[in-house]
């Protein structure tokens, strides 16, 4: 069974809801990444989605760009990010870890040997914000035929038809983007998203994840309260840019920051 | 071969090329955007509405002007300028926002946004904003905004905000980016005018079908002036929308070469350059899937050219098809080249053109010498050159 479903099954049973931190792999550098991936489990994340870094980032913000930007002043390649996967899970086996990025570097290497490296690595699935359904038959074919998932975005303009078309090529879970706009945008409405979510949840068992817009531990715990799963990226990923130069202290900001919205979202259990 | 012309695909593909390539959220407005111009653009009342801008606004049909003083210069085929550097504002880029204005009208869209690189777009994008007093934001990277400043102050003249991008190569692929990010954020009540061929379906589609005026003019023109289709058409390509405008007329006109000519820089082998179908491979940026310049690692390529218009990594994706069929060829022409070639049409005819087009004129003298008295060339003469008067003065070492 996916390591994904194993995660989401398992906090369903005590009632708890995923914490998802996003980083970008290779930021501030890549020595930092490994370590900060078991820091995060350590601080109460569920599971990891890292940021493949890319030079034109149209779906973020300028926090998660310049973040980018120093993973690849460093030249952190998808190669270089499947090899920190392979070095994570020589000491956990257990936390799922998903791929996050754009569809050009993943096309670069070629479908056929990124999935290959992605299931030797133990790789648990593949989030590509510019390849929608219409245009993944094949890589969500080749991903689905390693146990790998399939994970996509559904927003607040996503129809009820395209939802419908989503549930049924998704898999792990889905991810609900909550507002209309790049990352690190504005704050989080979760009457509105509650709303949207019910409607989701009728065409689908897959586990939902929400992200963009929660930057706290208040907006983690109310988010935790309508969703299986809090998706938090630019808050972390800015702690990490603050201290470029002092990564030690960026990764310390990233598990205080954690550890407040895990015990924040354990609260209202 | 032959229903190269019925193409894209509906879902926007040209064979492997084109698509759509974008986050989630923008998925309602694409589809939004295709609805409606899949209806107007059948409707005769809609047609009637964007000829008569064309004629009345634009100034067209733009001349198709035999170059005497070039061709003799050059001893071979008859040089003919489609004169799009005689358009209102300045190029062939008002065609396509003419079209996209009334397309926003139509959607009840109170606000535009362009990315631009040469300026050209955003001045032709502003100035169909204020003509139907819709709001306009123009994103334009910083480099870009000082090589063509003159066109920065045009573009707030015309009552447009010009926001300055800082991020990445800080030209027009940045700009395109953070035009995209703009559009994510207001998709409710704001209509993307993206100008080039590229982009997600149905961009690459409905600004061909409204550059198209170009090459259905310059067909006519060519029967009614020589009696006969012209032996070559050539265009300069950035994204690689004055070149399919001239050329998609052409397409099932097996006799006619169509030629693209590329941003070749500093030359194609010092990779600083701007010529994705002469020296990239197949990829996906910007909605779509094209010939990009990018790294092993799938990293977009920092591009180099003397012409802010043609400085990008990627181009419409149905030029990346008409190559891989064999319809169209796609050269390069150098800095050093076009530079020449501006020169020499400010001479010879008397047209100062825009840099872009001078690299199209470039390629077509090469060729021409190579050609028969007899035999014709069309270029696509997409620009004039005023807005390049600082780039020429500083590599003249002028004070303007
Ligand atoms: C005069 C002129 N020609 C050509 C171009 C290149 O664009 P495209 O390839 O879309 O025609 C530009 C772009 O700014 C331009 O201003």
């Amino acid at each position: 069974m996916s390591r994904i479903k194993t995660c989401f099954d398992g906090l369903k049973a005590q009632g708890r809801q995923a914490l998802i931190p996003y980083v970008t792999a290779g930021d501030p550098n890549p020595q930092v990444t490994v370590g900060l991936m078991h820091q995060m489990v350590s601080a109460g994340a569920d599971l990891i989605e890292l940021g493949i870094p890319f030079s034109d980032p149209m779906a973020d913000g300028p926090v998660i760009q310049l973040a980018c930007e120093r993973a690849l002043s460093h030249n952190t390649s998808l190669a270089m990010i499947l090899a920190m996967v392979a070095e994570f899970r020589q000491q956990n086996d257990t936390t799922p870890v998903v791929l996050m990025g754009y569809l050009n570097t993943v096309e670069k290497m070629g479908y056929d040997v990124f999935v290959a490296a992605a299931k030797k690595v133990d790789l648990d699935g593949v989030l590509l914000v510019d390849l929608p359904p219409e245009e993944s038959a094949d890589f969500a074919r080749k991903l689905r035929q390693e146990d790998l998932d399939a994970i996509f975005l559904i927003t607040p303009t996503t129809t009820e038809e395209r939802i419908e078309k989503i549930c049924a090529v998704g898999s792990g879970y889905l991810y609900y983007v909550s507002l209309k706009g790049v990352t690190g945008g504005a704050s989080i409405d979760t009457v509105e998203v509650a709303k949207k979510l019910d409607l989701v949840k009728q065409h689908t068992q897959l586990p939902l994840g929400v992200g963009f817009g929660i930057k706290d531990a208040a907006s983690a715990a109310r988010v935790s309260q309508i969703a299986d799963g809090v998706v938090v990226g630019s808050v972390l990923v800015n702690a990490l840019g603050d201290n470029a130069s002092n990564p030690e202290k960026g990764c310390a900001q990233v598990v205080s920051t954690l550890l407040e919205m895990r015990q924040a979202m354990d609260a209202t259990v | 071969m032959t229903n190269a012309t019925s193409l894209p695909d509906a879902d926007g593909h040209f064979g492997p090329y084109g698509g759509r390539f974008v986050s989630e959220t923008l998925f309602a407005a694409l589809d939004d955007l295709r609805d409606t111009y899949e209806r107007l653009w059948q409707s005769p009342k809609f047609q009637a509405e964007f000829d008569l801008d064309m004629a009345h606004y634009v100034g067209r049909p733009s001349p198709l002007y035999l170059a005497k003083r070039l061709t003799q210069k050059y001893g071979g085929a008859q040089i003919y300028l489609k004169r799009e550097d005689l358009n209102h504002t300045g190029a062939h880029k008002i065609n396509n926002t003419i079209g996209q204005a009334l397309l926003a009208k139509h959607m009840g869209k109170p606000r535009i946004i362009a990315e631009t690189g040469a300026g050209q777009h955003g001045v032709a994008s502003a100035t169909v904003a204020a003509r139907l007093g819709l709001e306009c934001v123009v994103y334009m990277g910083v480099e870009d905004i000082r090589r063509q400043a003159q066109n920065v102050y045009r573009m707030k003249l015309l009552g447009a905000k010009v926001v300055g991008v800082t991020s990445g190569t800080q030209t027009l692929k940045d700009a395109l980016n953070e035009a995209m990010r703009d559009w994510v954020t207001n998709v409710d009540n704001t209509y993307y005018i993206i100008g080039t061929a590229a982009g997600p379906h149905p961009y690459p589609k409905l600004v061909r079908d409204f550059q198209s005026i170009i090459g259905r003019e310059a067909r006519r023109q060519s029967l009614e002036q020589t009696g006969k289709l012209p032996d070559a058409v050539v265009a300069c390509v950035g994204g690689g929308s004055n070149a399919i405008g001239i050329f998609h007329p052409f397409i099932d006109d097996k006799d006619v070469r169509l030629i693209g000519v590329e941003a070749g820089g500093k030359g194609l082998e010092t990779g600083e350059h701007a010529a994705p179908l002469s020296d990239g491979t197949p990829g996906v940026l910007h909605g779509n899937r094209t010939y990009l310049m990018s790294d092993d690692n799938g990293q977009i390529l920092g591009t180099h050219s003397v012409s802010a218009g043609l400085d990008y990594p990627g181009v419409g994706p149905e030029h990346s098809y008409l190559k891989d069929i064999g319809r169209a060829e796609y050269v390069a022409a150098t800095d050093d080249e076009a530079l020449h070639s501006f020169r020499e049409l400010c001479l010879l005819e008397g047209i100062i053109p825009a840099l872009e087009s001078s690299h199209a004129v470039a390629y077509a003298c090469k060729m021409a010498s190579q050609m028969r008295p007899d035999q014709t060339i069309v270029v696509n003469l997409s620009g004039r050159g005023d807005k390049d008067m600082q780039t020429v003065a500083d590599i003249d070492g002028i004070e303007v």
